[in-house]
């Protein structure tokens, strides 16, 4: 088990372009850390740098201590799931887990003994002697793990693993492969473009655009305090909802009715004009289901619905507006980055299961305007963001999981002698 | 498919079938045959006789024809295995690195395959004598290379271009040096590629006449191709079509048997499952 600190790191192609840019990011020993980003942005790359399958163009790549720029992948002692498993067609589930340690010249009883211990763990017990290519695919995804796990690697490499299986079986995996980490206690590291996987697997989460870092915290942080548009669309699902605002005193004048901002957020974004509300979609209600208590709270808006859509636990409504033409091309720009091509500009907006607006009306909502946040056109950066309350609920994270791995540290009886 | 469709396929196959063992069919029962009998115009032979293999076995044209397969079977063996093991590398390299003259090499490879055997020979029959290549062994494994080689490096980069990257990969993140992944993955999973080939190489060098005619000449490295044609009858009135074709027969056994051996060992997929399928 090792942390992982990587200085600065550069990887620039033959033609220049640089796929992960000036990258510096420290992951704990034990911490499981996700690499997210929409395609393209490096973070594959990344991860392929940390393992030493790509050449680092410049930086400091450190495990455990050592500087292992120049070393090849076998001397980093790292364990890594590929996306497509990449097990080994000749062999038999058994030497496909064995075979790290063949190449260890582990004696054959240890071998034995390990391989059960990972066949327990990942219950591949009745298929050990089978070939990969008669498994289903939650299986084979099984052995990659258990060929990861067999040996005492310093640390997890996970390269999306999840995104060949079915929604169903990626349920599954991804707390399996949660249990795993907590139970282990080694340091992990994810790359995902599934925000689900993201939010949910990891300590932190490392956020990257266009190969560099946008903000690295935990899931609830990025969440609730985003540092910039970019990260504020790309977490949540459905996603935030930016609204074009103009700021007159205290108040912000939006396509949906007027809000009003606490001091702190109205002194955050003073002196400007042209603005960017983002709201996520659960800060909206269907204004006759909010109680009186709430009310004062947010102000109430009506407006057309377009679509609705009930989902049985939760209702979606999709409220169009009308939005300058820079504020569009921005919107359309940052929609396009974030893998989605967002035709025209609505918000989405989350109403109770039981609520009877229907599509096509005009209908009355809430909005709670506590959470606002209030963006910059122009750079994306947040302008009320909350740093310290950020920060609080990732130190919040990082204490929960000190805790988690003292208690499975407690209680396990330990796999692969790990 | 319907009934009649399946039918008209069976007969289709059939007919194909027939139109390419017929020859087979026909020099096996050649073989058979009397001297007397050669002439007939009949299919089978009237008389079923032995005497052709006797002859080229253990009578007069044994001490022709047995040096000659024993060179054929050491030359081509010899041949098609440097050139597996060399277009091993080769296709590896091409398919695997990225490195100038790539392109390069492959084109020359084609051109060398393309290029025609007989315009080499005489060159090559001067050069052979002059530094004592000329009827040995390696006077005809060398050019033999040069006829392999090409087509094994193409089959084979084929093959390997195949096999998924992470295989390899993951076999150097599991602690294996690029030999050891080389040789416990790449080369298991090439195998249908490696023997497919050595079958193409050792065919084609089976099968060489014009090198095998021209570069030799005694029984120290004549290979059978050439020796066939050496053949002559019992009188200088009598043709050794019977002789030759019993020893065509025997020249295509070992043919028969490589591929039966090695047919499933060609089996196409052997790689499903390695990856998501």
């Amino acid at each position: 088990m090792a942390s992982i600190e990587m200085n600065h790191i550069v990887k620039q192609y033959g033609d220049g372009f640089p796929a992960v840019n000036d990258v510096s990011l420290d992951i704990a020993d034990g911490e499981f850390m996700i690499l997210v980003g929409p395609s393209g942005c490096g973070k594959s790359t990344l991860l392929r740098m940390i393992v030493g399958l790509e050449d680092i163009t410049s930086g400091d790549m450190v495990i455990g201590g050592k500087r292992v720029n120049d070393k090849a992948p076998r001397e980093r002692n790292l364990s890594m799931v590929f996306q497509n498993y990449a097990l080994y067609p000749h062999l038999s589930v058994f030497e496909n887990i064995a075979f790290p340690l063949r190449l260890a010249k582990i004696d054959d009883a240890e071998v034995r003994r390990r391989v059960n211990d990972a066949a327990d763990v990942l219950e591949l017990h009745e298929h050990l002697e089978r070939k990969p290519a008669n498994l289903s695919g939650g299986q084979r995804q099984r052995v990659a793990m258990g060929r990861a796990i067999v040996r005492q690697a310093e640390a997890f490499l996970f390269d999306e693993p999840l995104s060949n299986l079915d929604a169903k079986l990626r349920g599954q995996m991804r707390t399996e492969i949660a249990r795993l980490q907590r139970r282990l206690g080694i340091t992990t590291v994810y790359v995902t473009h599934d925000q689900t996987e993201a939010m949910t697997l990891g300590d932190r989460v490392c956020v990257l655009r266009k190969g560099r870092i946008q903000q690295v915290a935990s899931p609830r942080e990025l969440y609730e305090q985003p540092v910039n548009l970019f990260v504020a669309g790309f977490i949540g699902s459905p996603p935030m909802n930016f609204l074009p605002a103009r700021l007159e005193g205290n108040e912000l004048t939006t396509p949906f009715g007027t809000i009003q901002l606490d001091e702190r957020r109205a002194a955050a974004v003073a002196g400007r004009d042209l603005l960017l509300v983002g709201i996520r979609p659960e800060y909206f209600e269907d204004a006759s289901l909010v109680d009186e208590a709430r009310r004062p709270l947010g102000s109430v808006f009506r407006a057309q619905v377009d679509v609705t859509e009930w989902l049985g636990d939760s209702q979606y409504a999709y409220i169009p507006y009308e939005a300058p033409e820079e504020i569009t091309a921005q919107l359309r720009a940052l929609s396009r980055e974030l893998d989605s091509e967002e035709l025209r500009t609505q918000a989405i907006v989350s109403i109770d299961a039981t609520s009877r607006i229907r599509e096509g009306r005009e209908a009355e909502f809430w909005l709670d305007s506590r959470k606002v946040h209030v963006f910059d056109p122009a750079s994306g950066e947040n302008l009320t963001r909350d740093a310290e309350a950020g920060a609080a609920l990732t130190r919040m994270a990082v204490e929960e999981r000190e805790e988690q791995i003292e208690e499975s540290a407690g209680a396990s009886r330990g796999v692969g002698a790990a | 498919m319907s009934r009649r469709e399946k039918g008209w396929w069976i007969v289709a196959g059939l007919l194909i079938v027939v139109y390419a063992l017929f020859p087979i069919a026909w020099i096996v029962s050649v073989s058979f045959k009397q001297a007397s009998d050669l002439a007939n115009g009949q299919f089978l032979p009237s008389v079923f006789s032995l005497t052709n293999y006797k002859l080229i076995l253990t009578g007069d044209a044994s001490s022709l024809f047995l040096p000659a397969l024993r060179n054929s079977f050491g030359i081509c063996l010899i041949a098609t295995f440097i050139s597996c093991v060399l277009a091993m590398f080769a296709a590896y390299a091409i398919a695997r690195l990225d490195f100038p003259g790539k392109k390069f090499i492959l084109g020359t490879a084609l051109a060398v395959a393309i290029f025609p055997v007989i315009s080499i020979v005489t060159p090559l029959f001067n050069l052979w004598r002059n530094i004592g290549l000329y009827d040995t062994w390696p006077g005809l494994i060398i050019p033999y290379l040069s006829l392999t080689l090409p087509i094994s490096i193409w089959t084979m980069s084929a093959f390997f271009r195949e096999i998924p990257w992470e295989m390899e990969q993951a076999a150097q993140v599991d602690g294996a040096t690029t030999w050891q992944a080389f040789r416990k993955v790449i080369v298991p999973l090439a195998a249908p590629g490696v023997f497919t080939t050595a079958i193409i190489a050792f065919f084609i060098a089976w099968n060489d006449f014009v090198y095998g005619i021209s570069l030799t000449s005694t029984s120290a490295s004549r290979p059978v191709p050439a020796a066939l044609g050496l053949f002559s009858g019992a009188s200088q009135f009598e043709d050794p079509t019977g002789a030759i074709a019993a020893a065509a027969v025997i020249v295509t056994i070992p043919v028969v048997v490589l591929v039966l051996l090695f047919q499933r060992r060609i089996v196409a997929g052997l790689t499903n499952g390695a990856v998501k399928g």
